[in-house]
């Protein structure tokens, strides 16, 4: 490694540099089994139970924005977090980290949300803390929630369970969480009504396991680096491959527009109440109408299947009957012109 | 080289417009296209309108390329089908 | 999904129609460049290469206004960001391109300001909104994009801004071309001219530069069923040996282009010649800001050494632009550069050939 190297904004985009990050810095450093398996969560024997446990800091530009706030983010990205191990949640905890001179009128606002959103979720915030940095030490308020959940009998979900002639669902439209946010972003001055689609999954995760069991074999949340990024680590540790047909993939026209008027691709836009599922044919028809049954899953659709080969690699139809590969993000995407 | 977006003047104020693509707006120069009116459709480079849509020259691209596709498939057996 | 004027362009029998006429029509091998970043990512993005017969090859150009920015422009651009009280407002599409040590998103990790904007209208307002910051704005693109900078000075000047200024890289396509066929030994026979720049120019601005090569051209708009057409144009002109400026993209682009766009470009921009990276100069295939507009010259009012840098070690980008080589048969390709961490321009910018390709690269040829 280069001395002169510095984190950049990439490190944290949740795509192949930040990929990178964990495998040569993290990994090493922490080595453990159950940091390896780099699932959402980890998962913990304890006495007989198995325990998901599972952390994550919440840092958004702009805090509040169409949908909601950082507050939900924090609560319902560990919630999900632990939904993905197949966990119910049991209780979080929440850090923040404020800046000085951050409006006591925000960051009371910021707790009310999380308050309800853990409500919501029907899982208390159990434990916490609060420092406060000078001036230009942090930007406004940073927030790290934590969670254990705990995962039922005869669960298994984790990232390497795809296998060939599973069947790849999607729990609602894509990359609604990522215009969101950049629409509200300043400078840019784009008006849409599209909404973040933060939301709780565990209990469309419940409903899942109870219809499928162990036929479903993997869930992830599209979050950071988006569905190409996702598809991608599942199947680089399953070593399927994955095929995606772009025209059964929900898009919201809005949420098309703003990405044609910048040179998004939704693909690598985050997703902060949606899921990914593979699932064994058999009990697909009964996973299907377990998430269409859920509010935040009405519009889940079948968007691919795992292959055997290309092992590792996401392989997409387009609209128009053409092929292309689909890799990890490689990097923040930047508003373009070109 | 250069995205360019086909969207819709929903309002024109002084030599500013707002347009609409497929719900999302947003301002947008007209002071390189003459002439521009609500409801026209345009394309939009960097927060330029620089070109209007000729509806006539889109309608006739589009239906003699629907006629010639209509035919393919109309004639079974007339037309291979695309090898891979 | 997409909004009228471009959903119809992406209809699968319009597609298949296509592309049975191009394998029907097709007989000769032809090697097709698409001079345009944009048409590349198109090609990539919708899998267009996996619905043309064998005969076809596309090749992609230097139309990547990014790619063929030179190194010490880039370090240009990085020394200003550095100066205290500069605030650098440029496209997203510059970020990351590697400058000879820098890239301007290395800058801002290291404190600079460097703003992204979406219009050049958008580094105008910023300037008014911070009078005591000088505002520099990077002036990247083709003709499409350089009246809009244009415009965006002579809005600075009726405003009466005193802290707005341009740091002007523009370039200008037709003399490109010229260079590109000029060189002796040219591997391309046919050429997919960039409908967007073409908006501005007309297809009348295309006429010297095809009476003097006698190549099939088409002008082309970026949806897969114009991408498409034009190549049917294409294959039909060469087939048939009779060869023209075609306009495939008629519902946008006019034989005289855009006069409104054309007379703003004038005003403030007058012909300069321009260093193209992999490519070299190329005489009066640049942009510079006239005289009258001085105090809204960037390299004028902040006089800056543009020291002549190095292309990256083992970098094939000069090849790649003009179609000598592929990328896989560059020795950096997927091993040194990538697009997470990029040696030369054609892996940065998102239309660039190399990153195109490594990210899309044709499923059929991936392993
Ligand atoms: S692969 Fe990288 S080094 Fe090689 S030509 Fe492309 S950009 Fe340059």
């Amino acid at each position: 490694m280069d001395p002169a190297d510095k984190i950049l904004l990439d490190h944290g985009s949740g795509g192949r540099i930040a990929h990178r990050l964990l495998r040569d810095l993290l990994l090493p450093a922490f080595d453990n089994p159950a940091l390896a398996e780099l699932n959402d969560g980890a998962i913990l024997e304890v006495e007989g139970s198995r325990l998901a446990f599972s952390t994550d800091s919440y840092t958004v530009d702009p805090i509040f924005f169409p949908g909601g706030d950082i507050g939900d983010l924090a609560v319902n990205g560990t919630v999900n977090d632990l939904a993905m191990c197949g966990a119910r949640p049991l209780a979080l905890s929440a850090a923040f980290i404020l800046e000085e001179g951050f409006p006591l009128e925000d960051f009371r606002r910021i707790l009310g949300t999380m308050a309800r959103a853990a409500r919501e979720a029907g899982v208390a915030i159990v434990t916490g803390d609060t420092k406060v940095v000078p001036r230009g030490a942090a930007d406004r308020v940073f927030i790290n929630t934590s969670g254990i959940g705990l995962i039922p009998p005869g669960v298994r979900v984790a990232s390497h369970r795809a296998r060939p002639g599973d069947r790849i669902l999607l729990s609602g439209s894509l990359a609604d969480h990522g215009v969101s946010v950049l629409a509200g972003r300043e400078g840019l001055a784009f008006q849409t009504t599209v909404q973040s689609d933060t939301a709780p999954l565990h209990r469309m995760v419940a409903a899942m396991l109870a219809a499928g069991g162990e036929a479903v074999h993997v869930l992830r949340d599209p979050t950071r680096g988006g569905l190409g990024t996702a598809l991608n680590e599942i199947a680089e540790s399953s070593g399927v491959g994955v095929l995606i047909h772009e025209e059964t993939i929900p898009l919201k026209p809005e949420v098309a527009g703003l990405c044609e008027l910048l040179g998004f691709d939704p693909l690598y836009l985050a997703n902060e109440g949606k899921l990914v599922a593979f699932v064994h044919p058999e009990a697909a028809e009964a996973v299907l109408a377990a998430v269409r049954a859920d509010p935040a899953g009405r519009d889940a659709a079948w968007i691919g299947e795992a292959l055997a080969a290309p092992a590792g690699r996401v392989v997409m139809q387009t609209r128009i009957g053409g092929r292309r590969i689909v890799d990890m993000l490689s990097g923040e995407q930047f508003p373009r012109i070109c | 080289m250069c995205l360019a977006i086909p969207s819709r003047i929903v309002e024109i104020k002084d030599r500013m417009a707002v347009i609409d693509v497929d719900g999302v707006r947003r301002e947008c120069s007209l002071l390189l296209l003459e002439d521009a009116a609500v409801g026209d459709w345009v394309i939009v480079h960097a927060g330029f309108a620089i070109s209007r849509i000729d509806e006539e020259a889109a309608r006739e691209t589009l239906s003699l390329l629907r006629e010639a596709a209509a035919l393919a498939g109309g004639a079974p057996g007339g037309e291979p089908p695309a090898g891979e | 999904m997409a909004t009228r004027h471009s959903a119809e362009y992406r209809d699968r029998h319009l597609v298949q129609e296509l592309s049975s006429r191009i394998r029907r029509l097709s007989r000769r091998p032809l090697r097709i460049m698409e001079v345009c970043g944009t048409h590349t990512v198109s090609i990539f993005r919708h899998g267009i290469r996996s619905l043309l017969p064998e005969t076809i090859t596309l090749l992609s150009g230097p139309g990547c206004p990014v790619c063929v920015t030179d190194t010490a422009e880039i370090d240009a651009a990085i020394e200003l960001a550095r100066r205290p009280g500069v605030v650098i407002a440029t496209f997203g599409d510059l970020l990351r391109v590697p400058g000879s040590r820098s890239s301007l998103e290395r800058e801002r990790a290291a404190g600079c300001e460097v703003r992204i904007v979406y219009s050049a209208l958008d580094a105008v307002a910023l300037a008014r909104q911070t009078p005591g910051r000088e505002v520099v704005f990077l002036g990247i693109g083709f003709e499409t994009t350089a009246p809009t900078v244009a415009a965006a000075v002579l809005a600075a000047r009726q405003a009466g801004l005193g802290n707005f200024s341009v740091l002007c890289l523009h370039k200008t396509v037709p003399p490109a071309l010229a260079a590109l066929t000029a060189a002796g030994d040219l591997r391309i026979d046919a050429f997919l001219l960039p409908g967007h720049v073409s908006v501005v120019i007309g297809r009348r601005a295309y006429l010297p530069f095809f009476e003097r090569t006698r190549l099939p051209c088409a002008i082309a708009g970026f949806e897969p069923v114009d991408i498409l057409q034009a190549v049917a144009a294409l294959v039909a002109q060469a087939e048939t040996e009779r060869p023209q400026v075609e306009n495939v993209y008629r519902r946008a682009v006019a034989e005289e282009g855009n006069p409104a766009a054309q007379r703003v470009l004038a005003a403030v921009f007058e012909p300069a010649d321009a260093r193209w990276r992999g490519i070299g100069v190329i005489p009066a295939s640049g942009l510079e800001i006239r005289e009258a507009y001085a105090a809204f010259d960037a390299s004028r009012r902040f006089p800056l050494e543009l020291a002549p840098a190095p292309e990256p070690r083992g970098c094939s980008c000069g090849e790649i632009l003009t179609a000598r080589k592929t990328p896989p048969e560059c020795p950096l390709y997927g091993i040194r550069c990538t697009p997470s961490d990029p040696v030369g321009p054609c892996m940065v910018s998102s239309e660039g050939t190399c990153a195109a390709y490594f990210r899309y690269h044709d499923a059929s040829a991936g392993g």
